[in-house]
């Protein structure tokens, strides 16, 4: 989105937003995945505000690059990320999973602009980012998909026809993204069913695979560099990360990967760490319209 | 107007069902030819395979488009997803495999095609008992109660080839995602050439006002069966093709019900949820009157000839001539 070389210093200031807006969002909610959210914050901040050409002005752009996030539970994140980048109305973060609201409890593609698929069944975000890497190819577009996998998503056996198809069809147009911050729903991956080693599998399966630290903001700006580089197969970016990454009681906690609800003080104590001022403070904790709203239980 | 005496007027071949395999044609191949004529208008339409284009009958256009033929390999559930991937960027995804495939992928059908309203159809071959020698592995019968349940999915059973060539035309005209039964094999010609076909519009092939006979796919040519044995004993059957299941017609439904008094489905499908559901769900809600299911009761198939396993699970003219007499004592008492 912006034309001048991304400064990894503001990056990682609005991906403090986003996990903001995220942690805000989940308060309100009253339910939602805290973990995931927080540990998709920085790639998800590096695609919205430096990564993905689009035009702000025109969600229908045919050319524009396209973002699906297959592991739909982390959409607090996405939500909070289009937010930051001024795609979506901040007013409507703390309606997340309200009735009435666009933001759903997983991404669903009619109701909001610059959600370009409905996802929450693991998997088929992947599937759905290749049909659009294919349908763009043949319309010969320019444009560029991207798709953000969780680690235990990777579990499913359509993420896995899903590789082999992409490669096969050298989709080097597609960038996928593993939030391998090595939690799912009941425990770690490697004690549910393991996924090592990783890089390996989706080599063998004809990917261009890069491991980094998917909290270094400098390192995944040069993964998606060197994701774009590759022109004849697919790239992986498999990203390191920390549930909870960002909230010092939330980063490798148990209590906060699955779905929570968030207690006042527990709300204000991370969005101070976060680097949040007294009024965002004060409209996370009660936001202009919320007693108002028809919405929520 | 009686079907015979329609196609006679319009100046086509006389319309007595042909005998199985008389014509050489099934619906998969009909499809399959009448999709390139279609696709030559439309470059939106690509068709999505799973290594089984030449049992789908998706040959003939791999040949004809090469460029907009797409191949998966065995692996449905991605190919299904994809579909809505594609679909999202403009283009119209027909997507085929076995209808035990497509039932495979349902969910993604679901989320990944029908929750977005995606314009995708898909296309299923080797629907049912007409499946033959496969064996109940690959014997679809719950396929038409899955999609039917999906939100916003158009659902549509041809009877014969003619019609499955007209409604590889048709589904074109929604907006939106279309499931669609081919078959397997070589199918008994319900429709001369005159034949017109309009999604979520039945018709009267033969008056009747005793009973109303309501079919679809296959199973119309044998409704047609059963209306000329009734005939026989005095019975003035009236035979309804129901291509279209979602949405159904639900005002010839009830227009039947009052004038004939009692409802025969039949199916080349479980008994629950497909077209006897969907009639019966109708009906309920109009005109109530005794309705009998003549489809496959609750179980599994097996190996055998189509014509044999018809007449081993109930789906022949007989079969549904009884099931119209039994219509016929519910609604005397």
């Amino acid at each position: 989105m912006t034309h001048t070389p991304p400064d990894p210093a503001q990056l990682a200031a609005h991906a403090a937003q986003v996990r903001r807006y995220a942690l805000t969002a989940i308060y309100g909610a009253g339910s939602g995945h805290p973990g995931g959210a927080l540990s998709a914050a920085d790639l998800l901040t590096c695609l919205y505000r430096s990564e993905l050409r689009l035009d702000p002005t025109n969600p229908a752009w045919p050319d524009r690059d396209r973002f699906v996030l297959s592991k739909g539970h982390s959409c607090p994140a996405l939500y909070g990320a289009l937010a930051d980048a001024g795609l979506l109305d901040r007013a409507l973060v703390p309606t997340l999973r309200k009735l009435g609201s666009p933001l759903q409890g997983h991404p669903y593609a009619s109701q909001l602009p610059w959600i370009e698929a409905s996802t929450g069944s693991l998997g088929q975000g992947f599937s759905q980012a290749i049909g659009m890497a294919l349908g763009l190819r043949h319309a010969g577009s320019p444009a560029r998909v991207y798709v953000m996998l969780g680690d235990g998503e990777l579990q499913e056996g359509e993420i896995w026809e899903g590789a082999m198809c992409a490669a096969h069809w050298r989709l080097a147009s597609l960038c996928a993204i593993v939030d391998y911050n090595k939690l799912q729903s009941d425990d770690a991956p490697a004690n549910i069913m393991g996924l090592e080693p990783l890089a390996g599998k989706w080599e063998a399966f004809g990917w261009n695979a890069i491991p980094i630290d998917g909290h270094d903001i400098p390192a995944i700006l040069a993964a998606f560099a060197a994701a774009r580089a590759c022109t004849d197969r697919p790239s992986v970016i498999i990203a390191d990360t920390v549930k909870g990454q960002g909230v010092s009681f939330m980063a490798g906690a148990p209590h906060w990967h699955g779905s929570v609800r968030m207690k006042d003080e527990e709300l204000v104590a991370a969005l101070i760490e976060l680097g949040a001022d007294e009024d965002e403070i004060s409209w996370a904790l009660a936001p202009a319209g919320r007693e108002a709203s028809h919405v929520g239980h | 107007m009686s079907v015979t005496k329609r196609i006679q007027a319009s100046g086509a071949e006389p319309l007595v069902p042909q005998q199985i395999g008389s014509s050489g044609d099934s619906l998969r191949e009909a499809f399959g030819r009448a999709l390139v004529a279609v696709a030559a208008e439309d470059p939106r339409i690509v068709v999505l395979d799973a290594d089984i284009a030449g049992g789908t009958g998706m040959h003939h256009f791999r040949r004809a488009f090469p460029d907009r033929f797409y191949q998966f390999g065995i692996a449905e559930q991605n190919m299904m997803a994809v579909a809505g991937g594609m679909a999202a960027t403009g283009l119209v995804p027909v997507v085929t495999t076995f209808a035990v495939f497509c039932y495979r992928a349902i969910e993604q059908a679901r989320l990944s095609i029908a929750y977005d309203r995606r314009n995708v159809k898909i296309v299923a071959s080797h629907p049912g008992l007409d499946t033959g020698p496969d064996g109940a592995s690959a014997q679809a019968l719950e396929d038409l109660a899955g999609f039917r349940a999906i939100p916003g999915m158009t659902v549509v059973s041809p009877a014969d080839p003619v019609e499955a060539a007209l409604a590889a035309k048709a589904i074109f005209d929604v907006d939106g995602p279309v499931y669609l039964r081919t078959g397997r094999s070589p199918a008994r010609r319900v429709f001369g050439e005159g034949h017109s076909f309009a999604i979520g519009r039945g018709q009267i092939l033969r008056d009747g006002r005793d009973v109303t006979l309501v079919a679809c796919g296959v199973e119309v040519a044998r409704a047609l069966d059963a209306a000329a044995l009734l005939a026989k004993k005095g019975i003035a059957a009236r035979v309804v093709n129901m291509p279209t299941l979602k949405p159904i017609d639900a005002e010839l439904l009830a227009r039947c019900a009052r004038e004939t008094g009692c409802i025969v489905t039949c199916e080349d499908h479980n008994i629950h949820g497909g077209l006897g559901g969907a009639v019966a769900e109708a009906l309920a809600t109009s005109v109530p009157v005794p309705v009998e299911f003549v489809g496959v009761r609750d179980c599994f198939g097996e190996s055998g000839e189509p014509e044999e396993l018809a007449e081993k699970y109930g789906l022949t003219g007989p079969h549904i001539a009884d099931a119209a007499e039994r219509a016929l004592a519910r609604k005397a008492a």
